[in-house]
């Protein structure tokens, strides 16, 4: 793992600059966001400690949550989905378990099994960021369907990026 | 100890994953100004309605302490009435009741008829024999005097009003204390006159004009009018024009005053011009 940090600390820069300088800029529609960065805590290898999960989302998150000056918002929806993609890994684990030396991409384990895990994990990451956001539950069904249109649509996004950009 | 270690175990990822979510949400309140101003608004409301319940049970547990201090003011009140009203009911408890020597007892009673513009007007008031209304009773207002009773029905009673030509009262001015008759003008609901003073009385315009007592009819000192005007009438006495206090065209509200003493007063007057 030690060999892949700088790829990762690459990877973060990136993510975090396009997600700052770009995506924040994107309003499909005047009110859908998508968020490409949680792609960071996707592309984690299999054995990142749980500890560790979490506090990298909490670094990632608060990195956006600083450049979009909306401190602790990204944080607390970047910690929550750290802390659910154990169990959705759990959840979707092959009948052999997940080989030594894979990673969790569409390369290693197919379009199929991607998108399932990318697509729980964003929609829980963006549910939680969109209600945290309103920070009320009487626009409730709106709210609700901003969160699961930008899902998609950070989902597209992310796929596009998975299957023709980063191999 | 093994237990609680054991339990860490467990669940530190969980614990570890609330204790983060934890420090991530208290930033967001804290630097986030819409969620802090719904979050404070969130536990005042909590807060207000946790008061709210503590206040209603304690409410509840007063209430004996409160149904005591209610009952104590009940009696308070209930001995109250007992000592000042019940025995006002009761006339005849008054005439024995030497400590107050009452004279004078007051009916309450609203106007129903009133005339003002004839030579020989008459009120009509609400209460009759039944509420202890007899012939001869005088009837005042809060203003001053209104008239005399002349006829009683069971519920009713006619006033013969001070607006009557045929109606004197014996009046007296409240500084020197003279007295004369007071009778209305005929002409005028604001004004009548008061005759007899003698030449020497000095009266200024404005002067009270109060009922004199003497005719036992009306109790001492109830107000008739005020002095308007002051005119020499056959050389020896004056007649003063007098401004009634008493405003009939709004008359409302009256009371009936039932005196006492009257009958002995009369036995006794009756029994020296008789000799």
């Amino acid at each position: 793992m030690i060999n892949y940090l700088p790829r990762y600390i690459l990877t973060f820069v990136i993510l975090v600059l396009v997600q700052v300088l770009l995506m924040n800029n994107v309003q499909l529609g005047g009110y859908l966001n998508p968020y490409i960065y949680v792609l960071f805590i996707l592309s984690l290898p299999f054995e990142t400690p749980k500890w560790g999960l979490l506090v990298l989302g909490f670094i990632l998150g608060l990195t956006i949550d600083l450049f979009s000056h909306t401190v602790g918002m990204h944080t607390s929806a970047c910690i929550f989905m750290a802390f659910l993609r154990p169990m959705v890994l759990r959840a979707l684990e092959p009948r052999d378990g997940y080989e030594p030396e894979t990673y969790p991409s569409v390369r290693d384990y197919g379009l199929g099994w991607y998108f399932r895990y990318s697509g729980i994990l964003i929609i829980a990451h963006h549910l939680f960021l969109f209600y945290i956001e309103i920070f009320k539950l009487s626009d409730f069904f709106q709210t609700l369907s901003r969160a699961l249109l930008s899902g998609a649509f950070s989902l597209v996004f992310i796929l596009f990026i998975k299957v023709f950009i980063k191999k | 100890m093994q237990s609680l270690l054991r339990f860490l175990q467990r669940y530190h990822f969980t614990l570890l994953f609330i204790l983060f979510e934890a420090l991530a949400i208290t930033l967001l309140i804290q630097n986030n100004n819409y969620q802090n101003t719904s979050f404070v608004r969130f536990t005042r409301n909590i807060k207000g309605r946790f008061y709210d319940q503590t206040v209603k049970i304690e409410q509840y547990l007063n209430l004996r302490e409160k149904n005591r201090k209610l009952r104590e003011e009940n009696i308070q009140l209930r001995n109250f009435i007992a000592r000042n009203l019940d025995t006002e009911v009761d006339t005849f408890k008054r005439v024995i009741d030497t400590v107050y020597n009452q004279q004078y007892y007051y009916i309450r009673a609203t106007v129903l008829n009133n005339s003002i513009f004839r030579q020989h007007n008459y009120i009509t008031l609400d209460k009759g024999r039944a509420a202890g209304v007899r012939p001869e009773m005088g009837v005042i207002s809060s203003e001053g005097i209104v008239g005399v009773v002349r006829g009683v029905s069971e519920n009713f009673s006619s006033v013969i009003s001070l607006l009557n030509s045929e109606l004197n009262v014996s009046a007296k001015l409240k500084n020197s204390g003279y007295y004369g008759s007071f009778s209305w003008t005929g002409r005028d609901y604001r004004y009548g006159k008061l005759q007899d003073i003698p030449l020497h009385v000095d009266v200024s315009k404005g002067d009270t004009v109060i009922t004199s007592g003497y005719s036992a009819i009306f109790p001492e000192g109830i107000r008739v009018g005020f002095v308007e005007d002051i005119q020499e009438k056959g050389g020896r006495f004056l007649e003063l024009t007098v401004e009634l206090s008493t405003d009939f065209k709004k008359l409302n509200n009256v009371y009936i005053v039932k005196n006492l003493l009257k009958e002995e007063q009369k036995e006794l007057e009756n029994e020296f011009t008789a000799q």
